[in-house]
């Protein structure tokens, strides 16, 4: 992402607006920039905020003229006055930013849509987590902290050595060279995302070990990791993941229910 | 070369409200249910569903509504007028979301109330549309509806919070706001200057909570919630409820000891 030089008026509306921080005015020359390293490529700056076309000239001198009497015009936090955020032309591998950030767009290279596949949320379909089965979707960068490649990767390589394997319709499955060794590519480590999903199943008895690995290889990372698992009801809609969540000293309060009410095309 | 294209085709996994952060009681306005067609097994038709869907969650009156590809009832204006700084428009435009859904992908309906939902759901059953029903909430809530529209859950999916540099994140009361955008929309220095202006009278609880509603692209924002966020955040109270803690940091990485 980009600011227009020509059209920025430094109003400063855009700065907390990224979820990166990686907007900032430049003191000398009174122009909002992008500090294109930190920038993921998410468009909530350019898609987000509310578009005006006014003037630049114009509404510098307005302002230059309120600076002077100590004047503020209080605008609305989320409008960009001269329209001056200007998405750039990616090209590999700085697309994958915005494939994994912003949640309009998919990439060609994964054939997958959005960061993670559907989970359980079409279980009562596909049936893709049995009874006596548990998901997992092992989200980097959630919340609004941002991670690089290099570190899922340590994820997905510790994860490889204790036998797992990875969901293959999941987007960051497509970006391993390896899936038995959870390898990315190299061209992509030093990425930065918002965040991205690592999706596998295990029977319900590898529930702690793979948790602990889990938490373990979280310690040794830059970012935040969010943990969701998943299962299959029994006809009574009791869960055979509760008593091992809470033996395991996990607390659980929201997650998503899957109603069963889909079904395959008649 | 640009290889980034719009999921016009298809979008899937798009809801991402797994890991809200709150208390219990927090999450006690908060309900979102959504449809979800199968990729490749019963996703063809799955474009009229959809709206049908969103046409019978109206209904109901939600508080949100949106679709994974093209936006919720709160959108962003690329032709502001600037008059809009006095007079922002408090429109909530239902329409275009049940009008805009032209692939197979996944559609929201945002409560805070458990009847309607329950109400929702009954409807639902009776109109067998074939596509994926979720509810995202506190899980004894979620369950409670399903079986007050005679159900029980075919599988759930469990928020185990957050791991590794938890330092890295938010204080209590950003998260709660911040994390109703799953998808990171919703910074936290935005958040933090919101709650500043409503504390400061600078904007009301209603405007803070449209103003980070528009920046959720997929409809899963509660702005109710929101507001009572806020609000709680204006006279300094919020931060409620003793109990467990969703999306927080979990026991074992806060050695605060097993439950």
């Amino acid at each position: 992402m980009q600011i227009d030089q020509q059209k920025c008026v430094a109003c400063g509306n855009c700065v907390p607006v990224c979820p990166m921080g990686a907007i900032s005015i430049d003191p000398v020359r009174n122009r909002a920039g992008v500090n294109a390293d930190e920038c993921v490529e998410c468009y909530t700056c350019y898609r987000g905020m509310s578009m005006e076309k006014l003037n630049p000239v114009l509404v510098r001198t307005i302002r230059g003229l309120l600076k002077v009497f100590r004047l503020r015009f209080d605008p609305e936090p989320d409008v960009c006055p001269t329209s001056a955020i200007t998405p750039d032309e990616l090209t590999w591998p700085r697309v994958v930013r915005r494939a994994f950030s912003d949640p309009q767009v998919t990439h060609e290279s994964t054939g997958v849509h959005g960061r993670g596949t559907e989970e359980v949320k079409t279980n009562d379909v596909t049936n893709r987590v049995g009874l006596g089965e548990v998901g997992y979707v092992v989200e980097f960068g959630r919340p609004t902290v941002g991670v690089r490649f290099r570190d899922i990767e340590k994820m997905t390589r510790a994860l490889a050595s204790i036998g797992i394997e990875f969901e293959s319709r999941n987007p960051v499955t497509h970006l391993m060279t390896d899936k038995k060794t959870g390898k990315l590519r190299d061209d992509i480590l030093n990425e930065k995302i918002l965040s991205a999903i690592v999706e596998f199943k295990t029977r319900i008895e590898n529930v702690p070990a793979v948790l602990q690995k889990v938490d373990d290889i979280s310690k040794t990372l830059d970012t935040v990791v969010a943990v969701g698992v998943s299962t299959r009801c029994a006809e009574d809609g009791s869960s055979a993941l509760d008593p091992v969540l809470v033996e395991e000293g996990f607390s659980f309060v929201r997650g998503k229910t899957n109603l069963g009410l889909g079904r395959g095309n008649d | 070369m640009c290889v980034v294209r719009r999921t016009w085709d298809w979008a899937a996994g798009m809801t991402n409200t797994l890991h809200r952060y709150g208390s219990g009681e927090s999450f006690n306005d908060d309900y979102i249910v959504f449809a979800i067609p199968a990729r490749g097994i019963n996703d063809k038709g799955a474009v009229e569903k959809q709206r049908r869907f969103l046409e019978i969650a109206r209904k109901h009156k939600p508080i949100n509504m949106g679709d994974a590809s093209h936006g919720s009832i709160f959108r962003p204006s690329k032709e502001l007028n600037p008059t809009v700084h006095w007079r922002r428009d408090p429109k909530r435009d239902f329409d275009t979301v049940v009008h805009c859904v032209s692939c197979p992908s996944t559609v929201a309906a945002v409560f805070d109330n458990p009847d309607q939902v329950v109400a929702f759901i009954k409807e639902l059953r009776q109109e067998d549309l074939g596509l994926s029903i979720n509810i995202s909430a506190a899980l004894d809530k979620a369950q409670e509806c399903a079986r007050r529209a005679g159900l029980e859950r075919h599988s759930v999916e469990y928020s185990l919070g957050f791991f590794g540099q938890t330092d890295r994140m938010a204080d209590r009361r950003t998260l709660e706001l911040s994390t109703m955008c799953g998808h990171g929309m919703l910074s936290f220095d935005f958040v933090r200057k919101l709650v500043e202006w409503v504390k400061q009278g600078r904007r009301s609880p209603e405007q803070a909570s449209a103003t980070l509603a528009r920046f959720c692209s997929c409809g899963v924002f509660n702005p109710t919630r929101a507001c009572r966020l806020f609000e709680e955040a204006r006279v300094g109270s919020g931060i409620r409820g003793q109990g467990q803690v969703a999306g927080g940091p979990h026991v074992k990485s806060v050695e605060a000891g097993r439950t």
